[in-house]
């Protein structure tokens, strides 16, 4: 289990400033396909930071709601990071994102039916015994609905935990940015979801755009702050859930590190009042 | 077709009208909200590109660079989920782009950058140690026929063009392109010393003489190539080179 405290999405223009400055944060976060490479700088500076932090692995080109079979290598070569880095948790997508031979680096939505419930189970299934961890599965944001789908994404996200076994990795941003994208109460949304099995939540920034029809269309671009409508969220979510270990995520348009520390204070706050234990 | 063999196809063509039983709560054309997945893609992918090749974006400009990369992505997406290994086929792509065909030594700049790159992420190994070396010399009957294991990190690129000067011009905030002289054949050996990629510039024969040793073809096999190109090829100063 990661501490319940906030952490950060792990930046290699970050490295040096890390191990040189030791900044008080909870856990680093690390996306695996970023050091599925054979060496060099990248190991060398997980390696040392690791010695110190908590580490939380993200997968994002697992495609475990693809229609096709899970990719071998790629699993293998997770295996091969979790034994070297020895993660506090393991986390994915209900997302594909390969098809075919191709890899098409975005997170696309599934419709939610009997059949695609069961695929997703599967693929979890083959993951966690393969791995021999029980993986964090996150909620998506998406921009589209399925005129197929026979449960909402709530219920299905409840079935494969309660079916695989599986946590959930709450992203209150995700939330947020779906159910403004398909005018939905995010906090009714939040409290379907089986948030006693959530060990991890993520926070991260969206864009903003319009449909056709001119309606909000937000976009999970991780390229901004945090949004002042996802921490009250948030502290809404710690309300019902106690404090949770809570990644700020910043991806594109990465600002200077203190600009970032700022964020992660800021959520460790919220998990001090929340009752959490700084260590 | 499957419904994501549908899907994915509509994402990489935009001519393509969006996927049928696809809604928005407003009943709103889905056809726009579709794009932000295409647009995600698209973007994402020139972003990566344009993370591996620099300089190649700062010699044909952002806007130049992107149109040309877009026209990549499009043909040839990835087929690893580690975008870092994206973009092989760039240089080749480079040579085919005839927009490009004005900056003839655009592709081999590709190719270093992308050299680079892999040197960069290339595998930890122990480079020789002064033992080895010692127990190699000790032998020198045994010389010729040795195949070396080079580091994974190196490579040899031969240019017809001034690839590794253009390179450093853009590496300082005001490139001094006026000092380049871009037609002048370069060859150029990639390597990783500790975390930090080094880019030397070599003599050609020095570069067929590396390039062969990379190739496992013997010490004598690659001294004799590289003779082959230039006569006076000094064979020590290019095992020196070896051992930075």
């Amino acid at each position: 289990m990661l501490p319940s405290r906030a952490g950060l999405g792990l930046k290699p223009e970050h490295f040096r400033n890390i191990l040189e400055s030791g900044p008080d944060i909870g856990f680093f976060e690390v996306h695996a396909e970023n050091y599925m490479v054979p060496g060099g700088p990248m190991h060398h500076y997980l390696g040392k930071i690791r010695e110190h932090y908590p580490l939380s692995l993200h997968g994002v080109g697992l495609s475990i709601g693809a229609d096709a079979p899970l990719d071998k290598t790629h699993l293998d070569a997770l295996a091969v990071l979790i034994d070297r880095y020895a993660p506090q948790v393991f986390s994915e997508h209900l997302a594909w994102s390969s098809h075919g031979d191709f890899f098409l680096n975005d997170l696309l939505p599934l419709p939610y039916t009997a059949t695609t419930l069961n695929r997703v189970c599967d693929h979890i299934d083959q993951v966690q015994t393969h791995l021999g961890y029980r993986m964090l599965l996150e909620n998506p944001a998406t921009y589209l609905e399925f005129s197929t789908s026979t449960l909402s994404e709530t219920d299905f996200i409840s079935e494969v935990i309660r079916r695989t076994g599986c946590g959930l990795l709450l992203d209150v941003n995700n939330a947020y940015v779906s159910c403004i994208n398909h005018h939905r109460e995010p906090g009714a949304y939040i409290r379907a979801l089986p948030l006693d099995r959530a060990e991890q939540i993520h926070l991260g920034g969206f864009a903003s755009q319009a449909d056709a029809n001119g309606d909000p269309l937000l976009i999970d671009s991780h390229s901004t702050p945090v949004a002042q409508d996802v921490w009250a969220l948030y502290t809404e979510v710690l309300e019902q859930m106690g404090p949770t270990a809570t990644l700020i995520e910043r991806d594109n348009d990465i600002p200077p590190f203190d600009v970032l520390l700022a964020e992660v204070n800021l959520a460790d706050s919220y998990l001090v009042e929340a009752g959490g234990q700084r260590e | 077709m499957s419904e994501q063999t549908v899907f994915a196809s509509a994402l990489l063509d935009p001519a393509q009208p969006c996927p049928d039983g696809l809604r928005a709560w407003n009943g709103s054309d889905p056809n726009q909200r579709f794009a932000v997945y295409r647009n995600n893609i698209v973007v994402s992918l020139i972003d990566a590109l344009a993370a591996t090749f620099p300089v190649c974006q700062q010699l044909v400009g952002e806007a130049f660079f992107r149109a040309m990369a877009r026209v990549f992505v499009v043909a040839q997406p990835p087929r690893s989920q580690i975008l870092t290994f994206y973009g092989r086929e760039f240089p080749a792509f480079i040579d085919t782009f005839s927009p490009a065909s004005s900056v003839p030594y655009l592709a081999d700049v590709a190719r270093l950058e992308r050299l680079r790159l892999d040197a960069f992420h290339s595998a930890d190994v122990e480079s020789l140690g002064t033992e080895d070396i010692t127990g190699v010399l000790s032998a020198p009957h045994r010389l010729p026929g040795l195949r070396m294991d080079i580091h994974p990190s190196v490579a040899v690129l031969q240019s017809r063009f001034a690839v590794l000067s253009l390179w450093a011009a853009h590496q300082q905030a005001t490139p001094e392109l006026a000092r380049v002289e871009p037609l002048q054949p370069e060859s150029v050996l990639v390597l990783r010393s500790g975390l930090e990629v080094q880019c030397i510039d070599i003599a050609e024969a020095t570069g067929v003489f590396m390039d062969r040793l990379i190739q496992k073809e013997t010490l004598s096999q690659a001294e004799q190539d590289a003779k082959a190109c230039e006569p006076g090829f000094d064979l020590v100063a290019a095992l020196t080179l070896l051992l930075r």
